[in-house]
């Protein structure tokens, strides 16, 4: 799906976030967003799935004005998946009731057929043995990944993920990776608000460096990794390695 | 101790003897069948209209803003005026209007008054649930799709009930005792009924009588309560450390 923004705003209360914000995501591409904690990776992933209204500009999907004041959000959110930083899965359900409520309640599926999908997406990443666990009774690697596959039984064209491991003890980042890596050779269009300097340089078609409510600089990461043009981009890539984090 | 203070003789003839206590004990038992009764078909009635204020009330349509001023309207006046005045205003003066038989029974709009009072209470604690679950699961239920509705009914309200659960019993409590106050417009249930054996017989006891009924349901009903939030904090300490 391709995903095109155009002089997006948007502030909350007197505190700007994206202003004059353009983009444009190719079908299939995986695209990175790095940038300082508080430069607004979330709210643009929050924005592109209407989770926050924009204040000003348009957000086209395949050429198509999402943004546009009171148009129904639910059909367009279906095609769009996000992962939260903190999981967000629903707690009182089991692994299975996760991943098929939406399943029959949003698409219409049967039981039966949605409990398939579940079952056929937990096997694919090593999850086949949860499907009837509840959240707490999960590591966080496996909580992460059944968000993941949460959101991929609604086949999203579009999948966002909002800095999937940062709340992650390091040993279960890697699990957790490896799914988003199985995914890129699925021709899934990604947007990935990330920490992990390594992973968004293996990952990613492009990195965008965010700053200032705006792509200050964007590339294929060997450039923009490598020979970073922007001033601004310089100092956040030595503030990180100087955090031992690349 | 006690047995040497100087009327203490008199006070137990009149609070703790013997023979009234075995005459009335079972007519006041017949009697809070009614108490029961009142409080068996109040509390369905409570609960589903407290939900339905709370979800009104927790609603962020803004077409729905009117309703939303109703109802806390509705809310503040149904808390800011004692249970006992109501259940007189509704109670003597519904039926007074001039309704036929059934409809102007004193036993119905006192119920219909507690139903009233305890939905404005009930609906408080229903809200407090529902604000107590983080916005981040209504995020999650909203961008798989789920519209207004079935986020609040699949993802939120599951949630918020069973948080609160201890306080809901809380109010089941109190209900339980405010049911007695019917009586004061006419029904014989079980404090009527006592008052009736004390005035025959000139003696309290018929009184101690009652309250003993009512600690066989209401002590047994605040352990649980205790015991349910116990639970209920051992539950969430536990998610807060992990
Ligand atoms: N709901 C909100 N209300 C007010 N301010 C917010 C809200 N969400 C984000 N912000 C502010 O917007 C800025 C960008 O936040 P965010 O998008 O979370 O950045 P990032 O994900 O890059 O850390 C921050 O200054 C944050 O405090
Ligand atoms: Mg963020």
């Amino acid at each position: 799906m391709k995903l095109e923004m155009r002089q997006v705003a948007k502030s909350f209360g007197s505190r700007t976030v994206l202003s004059g914000f353009d983009l444009d995501v190719a079908a299939g591409e995986v695209v990175s967003f790095i940038g300082a904690s508080g430069s607004g990776k979330t709210t643009l992933l929050r924005c592109v799935n209407l989770l926050e209204p924009i204040d000003d500009g348009a957000i086209f999907l395949d050429g198509d004005e999402i943004s546009r004041i009171g148009r129904d959000p639910n059909p367009i959110r279906r095609r769009i998946g996000i992962v939260f930083q903190s999981f967000n899965l629903f707690p009182h359900m089991s692994v299975r009731q996760n991943i098929t409520l939406a399943l029959m309640r949003v698409l219409e599926k049967s039981a039966d057929e949605a409990t398939g999908t579940a079952k056929n997406l937990l096997a694919r990443f090593g999850l086949a043995d949860k499907l009837d666990a509840y959240p707490d009774q999960l590591s966080g690697g496996q909580q992460q990944r059944v968000a993941i596959v949460r959101a991929l039984a609604m086949n999203p064209e579009l999948l966002l993920l909002d800095e999937i491991t940062s709340a992650l003890d390091p040993e279960l980042v890697g699990e957790v990776l490896d799914v988003v890596r199985e995914l890129k050779g699925s021709g899934i269009t990604m947007l990935i608000a990330t920490h992990e300097m390594m992973f968004a340089q293996e990952i990613s078609d492009r990195v965008c460096f965010l700053d200032a409510g705006r792509i200050a600089e964007q590339g294929p990461p060997s450039q923009v990794f490598s020979q970073p043009r922007d001033e601004r981009t310089k100092q956040f890539l030595r503030r990180v390695q100087a955090l031992g984090k690349t | 101790m006690i047995p040497r203070l100087p009327r203490w003789d008199r006070v137990r003839e009149s609070f703790f003897n013997g023979e009234r206590l075995r005459d009335s004990f079972p007519r006041l038992l017949e009697a809070f069948v009614l108490d029961i009764k009142i409080f068996a078909w109040s509390t369905p009635a409570i609960l589903a209209l407290a939900l339905v204020l709370a979800i009104a009330r927790s609603s962020r349509n803004p077409a729905l803003f009117p309703i939303r001023i109703f109802v806390i309207g509705y809310i503040d006046v149904m808390r800011g005026v004692p249970v006992i005045l109501w259940i007189y205003l509704i109670g003597f003066g519904v039926p007074g209007v001039g309704l036929e038989r059934p409809f102007n029974s004193p036993l119905l709009w006192g119920s219909v008054a507690l139903v009233m009072t305890y939905s404005a209470y009930v609906a408080e604690v229903f809200r407090a649930g529902i604000d107590s679950v983080h916005e981040s699961q209504r995020a999650a239920a909203r961008s798989l799709g789920l519209s207004n509705s079935q986020t609040m009914r699949f993802v939120i309200l599951p949630q918020a009930i069973r948080r609160v659960v201890p306080p809901l019993m809380n109010d089941l409590v109190s209900l339980q005792k405010d049911v007695a106050l019917v009586s004061l417009i006419g029904p014989i249930e079980i404090l009527r009924q006592a008052g009736i054996d004390k005035s025959k017989f000139a003696n309290f006891t018929p009184y101690v009588a009652a309250a003993i009924i009512f600690l066989s349901i209401t002590i047994p009903l605040t352990r649980t309560t205790d015991h349910l939030l116990a639970r209920e904090r051992r539950r969430t300490s536990a998610t807060r450390v992990r």
